[in-house]
């Protein structure tokens, strides 16, 4: 039978109804029931074992990333660091902690409440950290008094190492705190309040691959804070292994060669750009920021005179002077503004209009052809051949030889140095451009500034024949399971026709340098391998009258006054691989300061060639 | 068209039960969630999804519900289509397949079934109801109406979900009748594939019920949640510890504190008194919903208001049963107070239903 309206008053209905009813009352009574003995009769037990069965998550930080040279040298390593952290929901009276801490910790109370106060901006049960990276025996002291310390521990996290100390510093670049902007941002998601980011260089522009994943670590601790056992461990994934296209040895010879000389070095691979070494002097201890450097420090490093903190190779803007008389020599023959048997009689001085125009050598250097002029670095040759030329020929040269503008280094900003021009000359000053302007120009002063990494390409470009490439210091990245995550090519940015005629002889000009008597690069000689080289000084104040010259010879004149050395070379000379290029900030003269550095690396690059260490790690 | 009657016959009350609490739900969800830096996102996306889910209710409660009873058989259809294309293609997480992403939410079409088994239920139990009961063979329909699913879910895998449309279709049956033969049959087999079903659970399945009897087993893995939970609760006592201040919920010990286990964050906090409150306040809705089909206007509605509250009661017992440590852990959320927008859809659209059937009861 079909149910009717009227259906639900239906004593069989009615009868469900209220069994529904009393049904549901009986199961939240039995709930109700069950909270009662929870929370009323058996609570005290309960609260006993939240007292004494509690837990702490605690972040375990993930190492970054290993850092290798190209024959698998470790070069950035990671170590054990000891922070003495609090845990806010522990510490009863912060005051009272402050107190028995200060003298364990050797840290004065002020400071301790000013990282406390800025640590508890963190999320809650965040660790506070309240001393970084302390020393063994201030762990024990901390230790040994956990008893009076209530929710103090030494936490144990990897922190950054240098196996060889400021070697590449300004290639690697140095870690810091993050900022409380970058923590919002999306970039930075997932990083502790307390990460190390990188700041700049590899450990900056890598620092994606670089980072790892942090872990946590859940454990048990009883009502002191003790920790009872560890619950659960997610262990932390270490960064991926960043392999640069550096090589340690050459590196370190690089590096040790300046002595306490300040300036740059870029030596790289002809064939397709990757850098050998890259130093800039002095160097800055990268050690010291991974571990938190305080404001006075900072200021120490930014106020130092020899610039410690910036990367003089790529953003060191020099006049080539001499070395970039190599340029001078291919615009003049590529355009044909003077032949190869192109000859000036070099008496000392060369006249333009009113204007006359020294050769360093005083007495001149009598007939002089390209070779010679290239060997012992005539000015005058230069002057002529320059003017014959012009700026604008001169200029694209520079440009196609990979002068005066950026490379596209990824590790760092470079500065684009500068290679004038007429429409430069106008835009910038809105005046015509003088021929006494192209006179200087020629022989790498006046307007003319390049980075020493251009000055390597530059080298490089003559050496291989006329190839740009872009140069570059890391090779490769790869995950822990040796999966390659990144790798970068060969990349070709400029090809530039040179004419096989005129490079040829710029070549041979550049081997005499060294190996011909009389060559102004014969520091830079080595045995068994041919080397070709240019030397240059760069002026850094403009010269005054002769007799102030006079005067001013030698030692008297101040340290910043000196003129830059500077030396660029290639080897071996028939085959060319490997091309350097050095500045010697103030070093005066580019044979004596700069040439023995060149020949240091080459002599490191060629006594080891194809022998690879073992791979570490 | 617009019928004055609807307004006046509004269900205030079951309003103001819904309201009151979801309300509990934010505040507490804030707490439970203050832990970490996010914490603002669960509560303000729970705020929206309670929103949303009240313009769905409303909407829900608009239409007759009459219409329903055809539309009934076709949802179901579309819904096992759904589950099938779960099964086929939809989106892993966690081990399990329940979702289809549908770009602005994730669909759970096992989730959308407890509904609709409601809606092909009633209409079948209202259709076929007699005053004697259901015979064995009068059941074949219904036992498949609801097998199917249930298998289709088990496999996602999905136990609570598949458990809570099993609850569900058996309280609608047994409310319509069933004759004692059949019941003793149907208690019989049901038995034996209780025992038969032991052996096709998963592993974890097994181990949940196996550290359910005994949580010492594995302290640390699965016995972990109720050990934590019953910690928690009982460590409440009889005026809790004070919002925000529950130690075991804001040290993180607590796991899936906002979902699941957001009960036991609100014991610990609100004690015996507050959660006695909490208590009464859902046997409140329970006990409305019932009063709801008890003045229906027809077998139809009569059935779906029993249906939908059904689905609350198991959802809010077997919750609060799981958190306090009397049944295995089973991941069903507690209604209108875990966070979620899966479940507050489902249980808005429950309401809605709710709604249509108290407004219509004085219209015919």
């Amino acid at each position: 039978m079909k149910l009717k309206p009227g259906w639900a008053e239906l004593p069989v209905f009615r009868r469900r109804f209220i069994y529904l009813s009393i049904c549901a009352a009986v199961v939240f009574l039995l709930l109700i029931l069950r909270l009662w003995y929870l929370q009323g009769v058996r609570s005290e037990y309960y609260q006993r074992l939240a007292e004494k069965n509690r837990s702490r998550f605690l972040p375990v930080e993930a190492p970054r990333g290993y850092v290798y040279d190209r024959n698998g040298n470790l070069l950035l390593d990671n170590r054990p660091a000891f922070d003495i952290v609090a845990l806010r929901q522990e510490v009863e009276d912060p005051e009272h902690l402050f107190g028995q801490l200060a003298p364990l910790l050797d840290v004065p109370v002020p400071l301790l409440r000013e990282r406390w106060v800025r640590g508890k901006k963190q999320p809650r049960y965040q660790p506070i950290m309240l001393a970084g990276d302390v020393n063994r025996d201030c762990v024990d002291r901390v230790q040994e008094n956990s008893v009076h310390l209530p929710g103090v521990l030494v936490e144990v996290k990897p922190l950054r190492a240098y196996p060889y100390a400021e070697l590449a510093s300004h290639l690697f670049g140095y870690l810091g705190m993050i900022s409380e902007q970058e923590q919002r941002s999306a970039a930075f998601g997932g990083y502790r309040p307390d990460a190390l980011v990188g700041r700049a260089g590899l450990e900056r522009e890598f620092e994606s691959y670089l980072r790892g994943i942090d872990g946590e670590r859940r454990v048990e601790v009883d009502v002191r804070g003790r920790e009872l056992r560890i619950l659960n461990l997610v262990a932390p994934i270490p960064g991926n292994k960043v392999f640069m296209t550096i090589r340690r040895d050459i590196q370190q010879v690089a590096e040790d060669a300046f002595g306490d000389q300040s300036g740059a070095i870029v030596a790289l691979d002809v064939r397709n750009g990757e850098i050998l070494a890259l130093a800039s002097r002095p160097p800055y201890g990268p050690a010291s920021f991974a571990r938190g450097i305080n404001a006075e420090e900072w200021q120490t490093l930014l106020n130092n005179p020899r610039h410690p903190m910036q990367d003089k190779a790529l953003r060191g803007q020099y006049p080539p002077g001499s070395t970039f008389k190599p340029v001078t020599a291919l615009a003049a023959l590529q355009s044909a503004s003077v032949n190869a048997d192109f000859s000036v009689n070099c008496k000392g001085s060369f006249e333009l209009g009113p204007a006359t125009y020294r050769c360093w050598k005083k007495g001149g250097h009598g007939p002089t052809d390209l070779k010679k002029a290239m060997r012992e670095s005539c000015d005058v040759w230069f002057y002529q051949a320059g003017v014959a030329t012009g700026i604008d020929q001169l200029s694209k040269m520079a440009f196609a030889l990979g002068l005066g503008k950026e490379l596209g280094f990824a590790l760092d900003t470079e500065r684009s140095g500068l290679i004038p021009t007429q429409q430069w000359k106008k835009r910038r000053f809105n005046d015509r451009w003088y021929d006494g302007e192209t006179v200087i120009a020629a022989i790498g002063q006046g307007y003319v500034l390049t980075t020493p990494l251009q000055l390597a390409v530059m080298t490089a470009t003559i050496a291989n024949g006329g190839k740009v490439w872009r140069p570059r210091a890391v090779n490769r990245v790869e995950s822990l399971d040796g999966e390659t995550l990144f790798a970068t090519e060969p990349e070709m940015l400029i090809d530039t026709a040179l004419d096989p005629r005129a490079l040829k002889a710029v070549q041979q000009g550049m081997e005499a340098v060294v190996n011909e008597s009389g060559g102004t690069g014969w520091a830079a000689r080595l045995a068994g391998i041919r080397v070709a080289g240019k030397t240059g000084t760069a002026q850094v104040v403009r010269r005054k009258s002769d007799e102030e010259e006079e005067r001013s010879q030698g030692e008297e004149i101040p340290y910043q006054f000196r003129d830059h050395a500077l030396f660029i070379a290639y080897a071996p000379a028939q085959n060319p691989e490997i091309a350097v290029a050095v500045v010697v900030e103030h070093g005066e003269h580019g044979g004596s300061a700069a040439a023995p550095i060149v020949r240091a690396v080459l002599a490191s690059y060629f006594s080891s060639a194809g022998t690879k260490p073992e791979r570490q790690r | 068209m617009f019928d004055r009657r609807l307004l006046t016959n509004f269900d205030w009350v079951l309003i103001l039960i819904v309201l009151l609490l979801a309300t509990a739900g934010v505040v507490n969800l804030y707490s439970a969630t203050s832990n970490g830096a996010v914490h603002s996102a669960f509560y303000l996306k729970q705020l929206t999804w309670i929103g949303g889910g009240l313009v769905v209710a409303l909407g829900v409660s608009l239409f007759d519900y009459r219409h329903l009873q055809y539309a009934g058989f076709y949802l179901y259809g579309v819904n096992l289509l759904l589950l099938l294309f779960v099964l086929v293609a939809g989106e892993a997480r966690m081990g399990a397949t329940r979702w289809i992403r549908l770009g602005f939410m994730n669909l759970q079409p096992s989730e959308l079934m407890k509904i609709v088994i409601i809606i092909a239920l009633a209409y079948y139990l209202s259709e076929r109801s007699s005053l004697f009961g259901f015979s064995l063979l009068e059941l074949t329909i219904p036992l498949a109406l609801i097998g199917v699913p249930v298998v289709m879910i088990m496999k996602q895998p999905d136990l609570g979900t598949a458990l809570m449309v099993v609850f569900i279709g058996g309280t609608m049956g047994m409310f319509a009748g069933i004759k004692k033969p059949a019941l003793i049959f149907l208690g019989g087999s049901g038995g034996l594939l209780a025992v038969g079903g032991w052996f096709l659970l998963h592993a974890y399945q097994k181990r949940r019920i196996m550290t359910f009897l005994n949580p010492e087993l594995d302290p640390l893995g699965a016995g972990y949640h109720i050990i934590q939970s019953k910690i928690a609760v009982g460590s409440g006592s009889l005026w809790g510890r004070g919002y925000m201040h529950g130690t075991q919920s804001q040290l993180s010990f607590l796991p899936e504190r906002h979902t699941d286990f957001a009960f036991s964050v609100f014991a610990e906090e609100w004690g015996f008194s507050g959660s006695f409150l909490l208590l009464v306040l859902y046997l409140l809705l329970i006990l409305w919903g019932i009063y709801i089909a008890r003045v229906a206007a027809d077998p139809f509605g009569m059935f779906l208001a029993v249906g939908v509250t059904a689905m609350l009661f198991w959802h809010i017992v077997v919750n609060l049963a799981m958190v306090i440590g009397l049944l295995p852990v089973v991941g069903v959320p507690l209604p209108l107070f875990s966070y979620g927008g899966t479940s507050m859809l489902t249980t808005m659209l429950g309401v809605g239903v709710l709604l249509n059937v108290s407004i219509r009861r004085f219209v015919f």
